[in-house]
């Protein structure tokens, strides 16, 4: 009984123990996988991420110079960005957004020209 | 006396995954029970001949959504057995630091759902709110809550700034103080007591003829942990099993719920002791000196692969000493596995093994898996027997399942 009253006064008094949830929303901390990122300008289409990504979500065409990732398919296991030899993937802490029919990011970039054409 | 058949599950609200039991009772006590697996069965022990050996840890990674890191860290511990790769002592630290931040979360999530299962709600609140500051300690340093994907076959990913490790300190001096809290009402209060004394009880000699592993097999009286065999850095930072002699349900939640706080303190000094240096050996994967394979491409393909004979896929083994690449970084092994290794660490839920067989290719022969749970369903079977139907659930619920696990 005198817990019970210790801890009924010691309730009244203490601040929320749940986070007032509109106005004060969790953030993630740095460092989490949130979301994959590209920068395709400077991919040079080695096809190292698709070849070592556990989901295989990830497809590359070097001819064509294309990178697509079924973003539904991926486990942000961060792998990719691991192996990238460019750094061109990242990820960032932000969720991707809910969505309600299946996501492709598609990105189409300049396949790299081999040593002969360049030559040309 | 009329016997009746009772099914119990695959859906039931105590059970958060599907365990079908068939229940003969006599009245309202179980006289037999038959279990029924294979509700969730996913096929990932046959994943590794379509997977590369580097990519198999992120899958069995997802063979338990709870004790995500300790399937990783045993089959790595494997495949670094066979490779004969040496672990930095650092990594170990790591490894372990992570590894007892999953057994702390999954303990206090199977308290939490133990105190709801016998419908004390506001105590699973509770302990699942400590839970949520080891989540956040997993995703500020792991970069996931759950799946942390934190393990790779030489090392970890990912290191520990001293901040860090100050502000893991800090959390976990909260959350122990948090969870000290809890200790009366989960150990004495009255209520609970009355649902867990004397229910379900697994004998020493039952519990060791039958197999039991982890807290069920310390609840009564084995003092037994895969943790002494010091794989990671278990066998440098001096570990004592938490033993209760009860047997029943009160002992082994009681197992957990002081296992729990001993996590806390191994996390500390794992951290006080964390040598400095690197945090992997490098070690050359699969991929480096292959082309894309054709099975590599599309998911639809996997069963194109399932379906092809063994003897296409399996191609000769690799010159040995490959040549370590100009610019890549000084490599110390390099190379496929060859060879076969059983590993065995301690899961929240008990022992779990991995045998491991690799021919030499980039994909592994085989993958075997024994979670703990399966190790502990024969001893289930052994409590359920002269119980209350009404004890069911909470005696099914000792057994911390996960059918997941299991079926893999």
């Amino acid at each position: 009984m005198f817990n019970m009253t210790k801890n009924v006064v010691a309730n009244l008094f203490a601040k929320s123990s749940t986070r007032l949830y509109p106005f004060a929303v969790r953030g993630h901390f740095e460092g989490f996988r949130g979301t994959l990122h590209i920068n395709i300008d400077e991919c040079i289409f080695c096809r190292t991420c698709m070849i070592k990504c556990p989901s295989q979500c990830i497809a590359v065409d070097n001819k064509a110079g294309t990178w697509t990732c079924e973003a539904m398919s991926c486990v942000y296991c961060g792998v990719c960005v691991d192996v990238c030899p460019t750094g061109c993937l990242s990820m960032s802490k932000e969720h991707r957004p809910v969505a309600t029919e299946k996501q492709t990011m598609a990105y189409q970039g300049v396949p790299k020209k081999k040593k002969k054409e360049a030559a040309e | 006396m009329a016997r009746t058949i009772l099914p119990f599950g695959p859906q039931h609200p105590v059970l958060p995954e599907p365990l079908h039991l068939k229940l003969t009772i006599e009245d309202e006590t179980v006289v037999e029970a038959l279990p029924t697996l294979g509700y969730v069965h996913r096929g990932l022990e046959k994943l590794c001949e379509v997977r590369d050996f580097n990519q198999m840890i992120q899958i069995v990674e997802r063979v338990c959504g709870i004790c995500s890191c300790l399937h990783a860290l045993c089959y790595c511990e494997g495949v670094e057995q066979i490779m004969g790769v040496e672990v930095p002592r650092r990594a170990k630290y790591l490894r372990t630091i992570w590894g007892e931040l999953h057994r702390v979360h999954s303990h206090l999530l199977w308290l939490g759902l133990f105190a709801d299962a016998f419908g004390f709600e506001s105590l699973f609140m509770q302990f699942w709110r400590v839970r949520e500051r080891i989540m956040d300690i997993m995703e500020a340093t792991c970069g996931n809550r759950v799946v942390v994907s934190v393990n790779v076959i030489g090392g970890v990913r990912r290191d520990l700034t001293p901040e860090q490790c100050a502000w893991i300190e800090q959390e976990v001096a909260i959350a122990e103080k948090e969870i000290r809290q809890l200790t009366s009402t989960i150990l004495n209060d009255y209520t609970v007591k009355k649902r867990c004394c004397g229910k379900g009880v697994l004998t020493k000699d039952q519990a060791y003829q039958l197999g039991a592993v982890g807290p069920m097999l310390r609840g009564s009286g084995w003092a037994q942990d895969a943790r002494q065999t010091g794989y990671a850095a278990f066998g440098e930072l001096g570990f004592e099993p938490i033993v209760e002699f009860d047997g029943d349900c009160y002992a082994r939640s009681a197992v957990r719920f002081r296992e729990t706080l001993q996590s806390l303190d191994l996390v500390r000094l794992a951290i006080a002791r964390m040598p400095a240096g690197e945090t992997a050996t490098n070690v050359g994967g699969a991929g480096d000196d292959d082309t894309p394979q054709v099975i590599g491409g599309k998911r639809g393909d996997i069963m194109q692969a399932y379906n092809r004979d063994k003897s296409h896929r399996v191609v000769a083994a690799p010159p040995p000493n490959l040549d370590i690449p100009a610019g890549a970084i000084a490599a110390k092994v390099k190379g496929k596995p060859q060879g076969e290794a059983v590993t065995r660490v301690e899961q929240p839920r008990g022992e779990l093994m991995y045998y491991l067989k690799a021919d030499g290719s980039k994909h592994m022969d085989r993958v075997r898996i024994r979670t703990p749970t399966f190790a502990n369903i024969p001893p289930l079977l052994a409590m359920l027997p002269g119980c209350e139907l009404a004890d069911v659930p909470v005696i099914v619920l000792s057994i911390d399942p996960c059918i997941s696990c299991t079926e893999r």
